[in-house]
């Protein structure tokens, strides 16, 4: 069984060319609008590199440092822009470099294509030099892979991945084509695959259900919205905006949901999960209709299940049907694409005001600030506080940049309270919570909005995974502001590791480098904050930065993040200290 | 009762292509759940395949598992039925010495009393078939291998369901959309 499938369409009708597998592969993409890929050369895809360098006027290839570089900065252009990523490799190791990505991508639902070269097809399974089995290993971690050993098959096969990468809930797509089919000529034509029969992305809203959620959500006295990046995705924010607003309902985002609805707008009342806001956890376990929207109840949202808002009714937008129920019971499931759902509930829903209810949120928010928040980004006590540069970073840009995040304390931070006015703004490895996503996630966000003020946050430790990713922010010029918040720790270890391990901190504490000498050793502008008083000045200079910028802030070594709902613990049994 | 644990069998359609054995397989693998027997075969329609996985699990959980079979882009429709909703048969194959048919005449009796098959009979060794359900075919083990069995393997479970499976409908549909 050969990738048969993809060979049945007619194409001698259309008007075809000869040209080789690796020049059909660079058509492709630029048929799909590709116009920037990310990618690292090697052996088994040399007649892809040899094509790319023909057609460098219509594709940029991005040089990465590491083929996991490659993905991230695939990933971060992807969620940015709403486009799917495109990431590049060889085979063997330059595939499995990629799988972090992919299964970031595939866990976070980025649209993503990785094209991977692979050993001749002669060679398959005779364990020749760079063979690895990557559509074995990439499997369980994407939406949809192939092995392709025939020049003809490719461009079905590359038409089918983006079309799947993209449609639907989007996901991660390998495709894996052998080097004697990059070399094999054919004649070439593509068409843009729109349609598969075993395959439907988008599902149909079960008759009845928008009214049976209608009704629940006008008859409710203390309904919930907690949405995700579902609304994102959809580009469903207009939508999500005027339902929110007509119904009068709080609403809560995951950390991929935020930024869909701005930080300031008066119903939004935060995060959810281990690390989010008091009120939306602690409300959770007391609303009596939970409306989630495009998110899939992860177990950072929910604490322990069999305790999560086990009195409310729960309505659940969702487009992917294997996600109902999976978690969470739910009531009504209003199965569809969000803007369109959304759209359609509108006019069935009554205006509201849940004044009292809203007043409960605003409670808990004052006790929130007193505990934890003033502390955070009003701090006196001695040592630089994340939050207080997350502060500044908000102020001098005006809640209009990107943030990128990596993974720890900083990214919770950096969620709790960066003020965002314009969706897609924050970008992190949320899923897979994947150290070393930042720094390459902000290249791919950059150079796919160069436009927007991008800031890259990361902590010292995953800062250090893809440091080498400051070779390709030099080499492309990519005016990347990079602020690491260095605690010299592995902070959210070493923070579990205080409350839950009788403070042995086994191997988080980090004897880091000086890097504003690595960084200035690209040639990148560099410097290091250590003093309160210096910190508004040094984001001034970076923000005015027209290059690349880094900033290194020493902060506090043994800060905590709170609120924090213990594992194994009930949302509303968040603690605030 | 929907927490206690029974035999379903679940049934696939798909597409025909190279790798979407495993991607079905790494779903029960990933949690945990042991295929108690799988069957691939072509299906009524020509060019669609059909899984027959037999899984020993809650209502709720197998639930959970179509759903993440559905989820695979080459997957047509998958469907799960408890024991009483399928009509479903296992064959079993025995070796056994020839001589054995002479010097134990009861074996002429077992093998008429449980409706087995010969296939084929030569000086050294004759080859027995039995089709049923899978305690039919482990009985009639249990009675031969008191004589002695050469080789014994078991197929895994083929089924037919009571419901209607509309998947040219549904191909259909699809087609048409």
């Amino acid at each position: 069984m050969e990738t048969q499938t993809i060979v049945d369409k007619d194409i001698t009708a259309k008007v075809t060319e000869r040209i080789s597998g690796s020049e059909a592969i660079v058509r492709c993409l630029i048929a799909e609008d590709v116009k920037i890929i990310y990618g690292y050369p090697g052996g088994a895809i040399m007649p892809v590199y040899d094509e790319l360098y023909k057609y460098q006027d219509k594709i940029h290839h991005v040089l990465a440092r590491h083929e996991q570089g490659a993905a991230h900065a695939a990933q971060g252009f992807a969620r940015i822009s709403g486009q799917v990523g495109v990431a590049i490799a060889t085979s063997g190791p330059g595939a499995t470099n990629l799988v972090t990505g992919i299964a970031d991508a595939q866990i976070d639902s980025t649209p993503m294509v990785c094209i991977t070269g692979q050993v001749p097809s002669h060679l398959l399974g005779s364990d020749a030099f760079q063979e690895t089995d990557i559509v074995g290993i990439s499997t369980p971690v994407t939406k949809w892979n192939c092995q392709v050993t025939r020049a003809a098959d490719i461009p079905i096969a590359l038409a089918k991945a983006f079309y799947i990468a993209r449609s639907g809930r989007p996901g991660p797509v390998l495709v894996d084509i052998t080097k004697d089919a990059q070399f094999e000529e054919f004649d070439f034509s593509y068409e843009k695959c729109t349609k598969i029969r075993s395959y439907v992305p988008i599902p149909k809203t079960v008759a009845g259900t928008l009214e049976a959620a209608a009704k629940l959500i006008n008859a409710a006295k203390k309904p919930l919205i907690i949405w995700g990046q579902g609304v994102v995705l959809s580009v469903a924010e207009a939508q999500f905006k005027a339902f929110v607003e007509k119904a009068g309902i709080p609403a809560a985002w995951t950390i991929l949901g935020a930024s869909a609805l701005p930080t300031s707008h008066p119903l939004n009342v935060g995060m959810l999960g281990m690390h989010g806001n008091y009120a939306p956890n602690k409300l959770t376990n007391e609303c009596d209709l939970l409306i989630a929207i495009g998110m899939r109840f992860d177990d950072r949202v929910t604490g322990k299940l069999d305790e999560y808002a086990t009195q409310a009714k729960v309505i659940h937008f969702e487009i992917d049907p294997a996600e109902v129920d999976k978690n969470i019971k739910t009531d009504v499931a209003v199965l569809g694409d969000a803007k369109a759902t959304l759209e359609a509930i509108l006019p069935l829903i009554n205006e509201n005001t849940h004044e009292a209810w809203h007043q409960q949120f605003k409670d808990l928010y004052e006790i929130e600030y007193e505990k934890v928040i003033k502390g955070d980004i009003h701090p006196t006590k001695e040592g630089l506080t994340m939050g207080e540069v997350i502060k500044e970073i908000n102020i001098q840009s005006k809640g209009e940049a990107a943030i990128v995040t990596d993974v720890g304390q900083h990214q919770m931070i950096a969620c709790r309270y960066a003020e965002f006015n314009q969706t897609k703004s924050n970008i992190t490895s949320g899923g897979l919570g994947t150290m070393g996503f930042g720094l390459p996630a902000a290249i791919g966000a950059k150079m796919a909005a160069p436009e927007r003020e991008v800031v890259s946050i990361s902590g010292d430790g995953g800062f250090q995974m893809t440091i080498q990713e400051l070779g390709t922010i030099f080499q492309q010029k990519v005016a990347l502001k990079m602020v690491v918040l260095n605690n010299e720790f592995l902070g959210m270890v070493r923070q579990w590791q205080q409350l839950f391990f009788e403070k042995r901190y086994a191997s988080t504490e980090m004897v880091n480098p000086n890097f504003v000498a690595i960084v200035e050793g690209y040639y990148i502008k560099a410097r290091k904050v250590v003093k309160r008083e210096d910190l508004k000045e040094a984001v001034a200079e970076m923000m005015a930065s027209k290059d690349a910028y880094f900033l290194e802030v020493l902060v506090e070594k043994e800060g905590n993040v709170f609120p924090m709902v213990p594992t194994g613990a009930s949302v509303s049994q968040i603690r605030l200290e | 009762m929907s927490t206690e644990k029974q035999l379903f069998t679940i049934s696939v359609y798909t597409e025909n292509n190279i790798g979407l054995l495993n991607r079905i397989s790494a779903i029960f693998q990933r949690r945990h759940i042991n295929i108690e027997s799988l069957n691939i075969s072509p299906s009524e329609i020509e060019g669609i395949a059909k899984f027959t996985i037999v899984v020993n699990m809650t209502v709720e959980n197998v639930k959970k598992i179509i759903g993440q079979i559905e989820k695979q882009v080459e997957v047509i429709k998958a469907y799960y039925h408890n024991d009483d909703e399928t009509i479903y048969q296992i064959s079993g194959l025995f070796k056994i010495k020839s001589e054995l048919l002479f010097e134990e005449p009861q074996i002429q009796n077992i093998i008429k009393e449980s409706n087995a098959r010969i296939v084929t009979v030569n000086k050294e060794f004759f080859v027995l078939e039995k089709s049923g359900k899978k305690e039919e075919v482990v009985a009639l083990y249990d009675q031969l291998s008191v004589f002695g069995i050469m080789q014994y393997t078991r197929s895994g479970r083929v089924a037919i369901t009571k419901e209607e499976m509309k998947i040219s409908a549904l191909l259909e549909t699809y087609n048409n959309n």
